[in-house]
């Protein structure tokens, strides 16, 4: 096997507000299907390792997890090196739904913010209500940053993690180091 | 800006996460048609100041399709409601009537 290789090979920023640091490589499938089949259910839990998320949600234990992205969407995680594995037991399970699980892992790139202005840095790129009341850690939010689309989630109350296009990392990773310039603290949270 | 609700995953965000795509509750004209009804059906739409129902979709979210009632005079949004429907439904037409009273009677002398 080749050695997998982020989009920007880990680079990290932390001269800013916060910290902006590239994740990965992270093992992701998507699976589509019908959300109230629970054959399709069971088979995202038995290769996420968590239990199913709420609507608009993320449950998480490490690189694993599941993140509900649409009424017909789950984006499954795990560690790269159990992508395959995850993703070859899938199709059995699958067998009497009408289901799509592709792995997606290559596709995307995934990011991290960290430190106290993290939820700053977010709000300034991101059309979300960041307000600590309204974003908690486990919810899941698909939207864009800046021009480009992207999800992300909150693991604590002071990281934000990112995944975006791989073809769009340089542009998210740029972007995000400009939206945590050296004091350019709002001051708003 | 607009303030739009997403029926589909139950997000309510400003409109650069979601994308318009004209007028809704076209019918289609396609083979067998006259040239005047496939003209209408392609080129013709209403541009109304006032009460206008449009397609949506939510293109930096979900990736749904859903519709909005909004007035393209003053920007309110009334409602969004279902992509699923050959018409809006009679609880967002009844919200549209109580902030437009006579709304209806409105449009169809122009």
């Amino acid at each position: 096997m080749s050695e997998p290789v982020t989009a920007l090979r880990g680079a990290s920023d932390a001269t800013g507000i916060a910290t902006v640091t590239e994740l990965g490589p992270l093992g992701m499938i998507t699976l589509r299907g019908d959300l109230g089949d629970k054959a399709i259910i069971k088979a995202a839990v038995a290769a996420g390792g968590v239990t199913m998320p709420e609507v608009r949600h993320c449950a998480t234990e490490g690189e694993s997890g599941i993140a509900w992205m649409s009424p017909d969407e789950l984006l499954i995680m795990s560690p790269y090196s159990e992508v395959h594995a995850r993703l070859a037991d899938l199709p059995d399970k699958l067998t009497k739904s009408h289901a799509l699980a592709v792995n997606v892992s290559d596709a995307r790139a995934v990011f991290q913010v960290t430190g106290p202005n993290a939820r700053e840095v977010m709000a300034k790129l991101a059309p979300v209500d960041m307000h600590p009341d309204h974003f908690t850690p486990g919810m899941f939010r698909r939207t864009r940053i800046a021009q480009v689309a992207a999800a992300f989630w909150m693991p604590d109350a002071e990281t934000v993690q990112i995944i975006c296009f791989r073809s769009v990392a340089k542009y998210v990773f740029d972007v995000l180091n400009m939206a945590a310039q050296d004091r350019s603290e709002v001051g708003y949270f | 800006m607009l303030n739009i609700h997403c029926p589909n995953c139950g997000i309510t965000a400003e409109e650069t996460e979601f994308h318009a795509h004209g007028e809704a509750h076209l019918k289609r004209f396609g083979p067998g048609s006259s040239d005047d009804q496939f003209e209408s059906y392609l080129f013709m739409r209403k541009n109304p100041k006032g009460v206008h129902f449009e397609r949506w979709r939510h293109q930096n979210g979900c990736g749904k399709w859903f519709h909005v009632a909004r007035c393209t005079m003053t920007l309110e949004v009334f409602a969004s409601y279902s992509a699923q429907t050959y018409a809006p439904p009679q609880e967002v037409l009844d919200i549209i009537e109580n902030k437009r009273p006579g709304w209806n009677a409105q449009e169809d002398a122009t």
